[in-house]
């Protein structure tokens, strides 16, 4: 890495205290991660691994048991407005209009600049026409969108999403995929993206880091140089999608059953459709 | 004509004749028949008891309901938010809960004597309780995800309670408004048998007691129970707002 890191993960450890007459769950164990300006990383591992509790160490909803998080040259203290989360279940609030929703870490801001801007991430995630409706009347995408708008609107350097898209459908995923990857190169964010479906790892990322099982520990980086939009077809993607499910310990040709009970969910892309980038 | 005008006009048609027929049938010459009380509540017009007798209950729901709501709706968002200070609440909340309001009608009096205070003080205690412990609930039980979010943004402990906590439990609380108004509604009445000498439940108590005008009795009751529909159905519109249409569900 040229650049410092702005993530810098050391160590790191998080085990939940024991409940009456049960063991403490380790839950993390001796982590290590550096994260560079502007790089896209997507953690991939196993459902109940510890994904969504690094994440919320690292964002400083939790505090871990064993060593340090710099972000940004500091130990994280708590939530921060130039780092923003978009959550697993959908965070946008019902009660705004999507407009509202997009301005909300912005009411300081004077109601001009406000406008522009509002209208500027409309563009970008595709919502335009969509300004005054509420989330109700949206589909789970387009929710989706308001999220990552609403979160893009401060312009923070750190964007968390924790598996923003396991809730949508498929076409709707590779969709949002492709449009995640163009907003990241319009806006150079630093993105950390949490999954547990490696394809879509393979697909967004510049490297994914692999969980091992419960106590989560790092077990391996893979570099991802392809060149974007990604040919899903390609024998380098495929090559490093299987170098990744090798590494958790499967091969293509598993059953459907083992997959589900290493809690991985591994997708066979309809190829014309995943180009749609 | 649609249905849902229709039925409900044959029914009442059916009861009509019914009730005219059940006291033809029955001879009694003390319970009126529907056109009587179409007289007695023309009478009533007529001396200005009708106005009179309605603004006063009105009056009485809404100043005990509006302090109520002023009082329970705070609170029980501050105690639903600060876990020590629900610990320390929580049981004497539920200890007076249960307690019917009809049950303080004499400590009202005594504290009060028989003026508009007393019903005003029944009808708030009616609707604080479930005010106040519907917003407790409702703080308590919202969606983690909207307050971690809005934390995200780095929002002050006020405007997280504004922006976030409050809307977010408003469909609830606007439910629980609807609820108590009704209860608040069926207190006034029952306070004013006892504690005031106007009001609807004046109006009915007085009517048997002075004379066995049964026909007064029965056209205040088709008088509360009219308004009480009114009044529900001015809470209900609160539902519509689009800022808490989220909260309900969406076949309405
Ligand atoms: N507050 C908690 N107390 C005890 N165990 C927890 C708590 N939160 C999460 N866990 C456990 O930690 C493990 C990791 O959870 P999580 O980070 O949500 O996994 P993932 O996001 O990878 O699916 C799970 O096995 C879960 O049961
Ligand atoms: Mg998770």
């Amino acid at each position: 890495m040229v650049s410092a890191p702005v993530i810098s993960v050391r160590d790191l450890g998080l085990t939940f205290p024991a409940k009456k007459g049960a063991e403490p769950i380790v839950v993390l164990r001796s982590i290590s991660l550096e994260i560079a300006a502007g790089e896209f990383v997507c953690i991939v591992g196993p459902s109940g691994c510890g994904k969504t509790t690094l994440l919320n160490i690292i964002t400083g909803f939790l505090k871990q048991s064993a060593g340090e998080v710099l972000v940004q040259g500091a130990p994280v203290k708590g939530p921060d407005p130039r780092r923003i989360f978009v959550f697993q279940d959908n965070g946008v609030f019902p009660w705004l209009t999507v407009e509202q929703n997009i301005e909300f870490g912005i009411a300081r801001r004077p109601s001009a600049e406000r406008r522009e801007i509002v209208h500027r991430y409309v563009q970008l995630v595709g919502l335009t026409g969509f300004e005054k409706a509420y989330p109700r009347e949206l589909s789970g995408g387009m929710r989706q969108r308001v999220e990552i708008a609403r979160a893009l609107a401060p312009n923070p350097e750190i964007i968390y999403m924790d598996e923003p898209f396991g809730a949508l459908d498929f076409i709707t995923r590779l969709k949002m995929r492709a449009d995640l990857t163009r907003i990241w190169q319009e806006e150079k964010k630093t993105i950390l993206f949490v999954t547990h479906d490696i394809e879509e790892s393979v697909q967004l990322a510049d490297r994914v880091v692999i969980l091992s099982s419960r106590p989560g520990s790092v077990r391996k980086q893979v570099r991802i140089d392809l060149p974007r939009p990604r040919d899903l077809d390609s024998p380098e993607y495929l090559d490093l999608r299987d170098e990744i499910l090798h590494t958790i310990g499967m091969s293509l040709g598993v059953g459907a059953g083992e997959e589900e009970s290493a809690g991985l969910s591994l997708e066979r892309p309809n190829r014309t459709v995943a180009q749609s980038s | 004509m649609k249905k849902s005008i229709l039925l409900p006009l044959a029914v009442l048609l059916a009861v009509y004749f019914l009730w005219d027929l059940a006291v033809l049938l029955s001879q009694s010459d003390i319970f009126p028949r529907p056109y009587q009380v179409f007289l007695a509540i023309v009478e009533l017009i007529q001396h200005g008891l009708l106005l009179k007798y309605v603004v006063a209950s009105l009056f009485r729901v809404s100043v005990g309901f509006t302090l109520a709501v002023l009082i329970g709706v705070p609170l029980g968002l501050l105690l639903g938010w600060f876990r020590s200070a629900f610990l320390a609440f929580n049981p004497l909340i539920q200890l007076l809960r249960p307690i019917s309001p009809i049950a303080w009608i004499p400590l009202a009096i005594l504290w009060f004597k028989v003026d508009d205070r007393a019903p005003i003080f029944l009808i708030f205690l009616s609707s604080l309780f479930p005010i106040t412990v519907t917003a407790i609930a409702a703080v308590q039980n919202i969606q983690p995800v909207y307050v971690r979010a809005a934390q995200n943004f780095g929002v002050s402990r006020i405007d997280l309670f504004r922006r976030v906590i409050f809307p977010a439990c408003l469909p609830q609380i606007i439910t629980s408004l609807r609820i108590s108004l009704g209860i608040a509604w069926l207190v006034v009445v029952a306070a004013e048998m006892i504690a005031v000498d106007s009001g609807l439940g004046y109006l009915i108590i007085d009517a048997r007691n002075a004379g066995k005008r049964y026909d007064l009795v029965v056209a205040g009751m088709l008088i509360i129970g009219l308004i009480g529909l009114i009044l529900d159905l001015l809470v209900r519109s609160l539902e519509r707002f689009e800022e808490v249409k989220w909260g309900y569900s969406q076949t309405r």
